[in-house]
């Protein structure tokens, strides 16, 4: 009896090893994407949706693998050189950490085209196989402000704010609340662009309301806890509407538990915050994926060293409008958006924001570059964003907005 | 009498403890546990993803060592692997139950990493490379040291005070990030031209060397030196340690020393010599895995090396097959691993015991 169960055991490990053995000749693909988290984070998910919606458009969905749960170490350079091993012409990695690492692989294999998102190092690089790219994000964050702030003026005019949503009893500033991720442009420039969406509709209904906006930074991007308790005491100390730029449902479930209106960022949260979800903006990928895929595989020139996607060709969304949007939010927001587009309205307008009280004209020591930020352009004086870079690096501290340190440091 | 022996009815069968089994048939026992594993791994990915179970199977192999490059990654996390696994092993001979080795990782992060921003440049390279180990090595320590006291002197739990020191090292990060990626994205970029020399250009190569002399040496330390001995009749019992004249608490923080340096040492590794940076979650939980590689190897260096593989062969063929079928998340990876554990550890059961079925002539009345 022994020896026949021996045997057979023997005969089952031969059979595994000849299985292996004969897995060396393996599938080969084309495109290899490399992600920090899975499908299961909100922001890999908008990644790999896009890329596969990409793929399939393009008719190479066989031609794609994607390696998720990759740190931002060491372990990100390795996984790039695997792809090249199988056979991948484009590499794509998702997360501002892993830019370092694939440099280094693009180095390595400059017959291979890496392009990296929210990265930063491109243009100074001086590799032609690397790059860098992003989305004006900002105007996308502009346009959720708006339907916030149209939700907050409703609730205004309702009478349903309470007197602790108002930072004095005169009631002409109403408080709002925002959950950062890490104190650096790219996470000021979207808050920043936020208040001032919400400001705008303030300062078009022109009641003498205004809005000032607390910051609570979790430094962590993924921290559904620390998320949490951030939106917790942001509605604790009187903010009447909440968003954030963390990549959990901390602070979206936050608001639904607390009951306070919030507009999201990376995908639409209505089914799990359907009393509380007002819009989400997010950066859509396809139109960028579609872009490199015929760069590289159906000759389409080379790649931008740092290709920034707009409102214009869609790589900058609005998800549906959640149930309790204010009445006319639809409309409101065709028309902002018309603006933007056109350039008849600029985010970043130096007459709607001061900093220690005064309208900038100069900015010259931007996040990672020096150089004049501030351009006039057809009578309008504004902080040109994303211009110059594809990756936000507007970051500075403007009035109104206070930047909460009991939790963390700036 | 006998009537009431006859009148109790034989179970089918029973559990009997074997004598003693010859090394390779325990061995076959181990690989056929593994092999079944994979092949229900296989069912269940024919099942919930839909491809060809075969492929699977072939694909855990070539995931794991299909290329060089991917034998390279696989001996160089084995390597880490086992040198925490390593660490761990003389807290737990002393059943110190040394849960933190996470965080004395990350202590040895935090050192390795101070030194190559601090010093790099200040002094000539050489002195840093040494500064960077002995660092690192120092933090290590000290991390493992301060619940070896209050165990010692206030007899605390130290499972509990280990795990804590975890979240502490993980916040001390967290900090130090803050201070030093001074754009405030909580990046650190590699300090490359800092970094410890590659061997040969791969960067698995140092760790494989360290891995290699601390296995011979823990070896050593445990079965022949006066340590070894003393750490064992620590664990067996602290009053015989103590009737045959051993200070206990002095080995207590000693053992814990080496624990925690050993530990500091694979920080040094992992921020020095492979990713030339810090982050959170640098240990990647090594010091949690680390505990079943030593238990599953009976302590034994040697063993330790095979389970070491196992582990790290297991975690990349399973994530590599089911990227194969297009799985963009971890669940399906994990619970590969999760069966693969359960059988290799289930199949212990079966090396120390046997199953004894019902004899064929007292149930031949069928």
């Amino acid at each position: 009896m022994k020896k026949i169960v021996s045997l057979a055991l023997s005969a089952v490990m031969a059979t595994g090893l000849v299985a292996g053995l004969a897995a060396c000749n393996e599938k080969t693909y084309k495109i290899g994407m490399i992600c920090l988290h899975g499908s299961a984070s909100t922001y890999d998910a908008n990644f790999i949706n896009a890329m596969k919606e990409a793929c399939e458009n393009k008719g190479m969905s066989d031609d794609l693998t994607i390696v998720t749960d990759i740190p931002e170490e060491t372990k990100c350079y390795d996984t790039a050189k695997d792809l090249v091993d199988q056979g991948c012409e484009l590499i794509f990695a998702d997360s501002f950490g892993h830019e370092a690492f694939i440099a280094q692989a693009a180095e390595e294999f400059p017959n291979v085209e890496f392009c990296h998102a929210t990265g930063t190092t491109a243009q100074t690089a001086g590799l032609d196989n690397f790059h860098n790219a992003f989305a004006s994000i900002y105007e996308g964050r502009y346009l959720a402000g708006v339907a916030g702030g149209m939700k907050l003026l409703e609730m205004y005019q309702d009478n349903e704010l309470e007197d602790s949503n108002f930072t004095d009893a005169t009631k002409k500033t109403i408080k709002i609340g925002y959950v950062g991720a890490w104190p650096y442009a790219e996470v000021k420039s979207g808050y920043t662009s936020w208040f001032l969406g919400v400001q705008s509709v303030f300062e078009e209904a022109d009641l003498g309301v205004n809005v000032a906006m607390e910051v609570q930074f979790t430094n962590s991007w993924y921290d559904e806890t620390a998320e949490k308790s951030a939106a917790q005491n942001l509605i604790s100390r009187g903010a009447a509407l909440i968003s954030q730029h963390a990549d959990s449902m901390g602070a979206p479930s936050a608001c639904e538990t607390a009951g306070v209106p919030n507009v999201s960022y990376n995908g639409s949260t209505a089914t799990a915050c359907p009393n509380t979800y007002i819009v989400s903006s997010r950066i859509n990928w396809v139109p960028y994926f579609e872009y490199i895929i015929d760069c590289v595989f159906n000759d389409g020139g080379e790649i931008d060293t740092d290709w920034c996607g707009g409102l214009e060709n869609g790589s900058v969304v609005l998800t549906d409008l959640g149930t309790n949007a204010a009445e006319g939010t639809a409309e409101k927001l065709a028309t902002v958006k018309a603006s933007l587009i056109d350039g008849s309205l600029k985010v970043f307008d130096t007459s709607k924001f001061t900093k220690d009280g005064v309208n900038l004209t100069s900015y010259t020591t931007s996040y990672g570059f020096e150089g004049e930020c501030i351009v006039t352009e057809n009578g309008k004086t504004y902080f040109a964003e994303s211009s110059r870079r594809s990756a936000p690096y507007f970051d500075i501290d403007i009035d109104g907005i206070t930047i909460l340190t009991d939790a963390t440091q700036e | 009498m006998s009537n009431a022996v006859k009148a109790v009815k034989e179970p089918l069968f029973h559990i009997e403890k074997r004598a003693s089994l010859p090394a390779w048939k325990a061995w076959a026992i181990r690989g056929g546990a593994l092999l079944v594993a994979l092949v229900v791994s296989c069912i269940l990915s024919g099942l919930f993803l839909g491809g060809n179970p075969f492929a699977f199977f072939s694909s855990v192999f070539s995931g794991a060592f299909g290329t060089s490059t991917r034998i390279n990654t696989l001996l160089k996390e084995l390597s880490l692997l086992l040198c925490v696994s390593l660490a761990v092993v003389p807290a737990f001979k002393m059943k110190f139950w040394n849960l933190g080795a996470n965080g004395q990782i990350l202590a040895g992060c935090i050192a390795t990493t101070a030194c190559m921003i601090y010093l790099n440049g200040v002094v000539p390279p050489a002195v840093l490379y040494i500064l960077m180990f002995v660092s690192a090595i120092l933090a290590g320590a000290i991390w493992a040291v301060i619940p070896a006291i209050f165990k010692a002197i206030w007899n605390t739990n130290e499972s509990l005070f280990t795990l804590m020191m975890n979240y502490i090292a993980e916040g001390l990060v967290a900090f130090f990030l803050t201070l030093w990626a001074t754009d405030g994205s909580g990046t650190l970029n590699p300090i490359k031209d800092a970094m410890l020399p590659k061997i040969g250009g791969e960067d698995f190569i140092l760790p494989l060397i360290v891995a290699i002399v601390l296995t011979a040496a823990m070896y050593i330390y445990m079965r022949f030196t006066k340590h070894g001995y003393e750490i064992s009749v620590v664990g067996e019992s602290e009053n015989t340690a103590k009737y045959v004249g051993i200070n206990v608490k002095k080995v207590v923080i000693r053992t814990l020393i080496v624990s925690g340096a050993l530990c500091g040492l694979v920080g040094c590794l992992l921020s020095g010599a492979i990713n030339g940076n810090i982050s959170t979650s640098m240990h990647d939980g090594m010091g949690f895995t680390a505990i079943m590689v030593a238990w599953l190897a009976k302590f034994n260096p040697a063993i330790m090396a095979v389970m070491a593989f196992v582990v790290i062969f297991v975690e990349r063929g399973a994530a590599f097959a089911s990227r194969q079928m297009g799985v963009t998340n971890s669940a399906f990876p994990s619970i590969v691993t999760g069966i693969i554990f359960f059988f290799v550890i289930a199949c212990e059961f079966f090396i120390e015991y046997k199953l004894k079925f019902r004899s064929k002539k007292k149930g031949g009345n069928e």
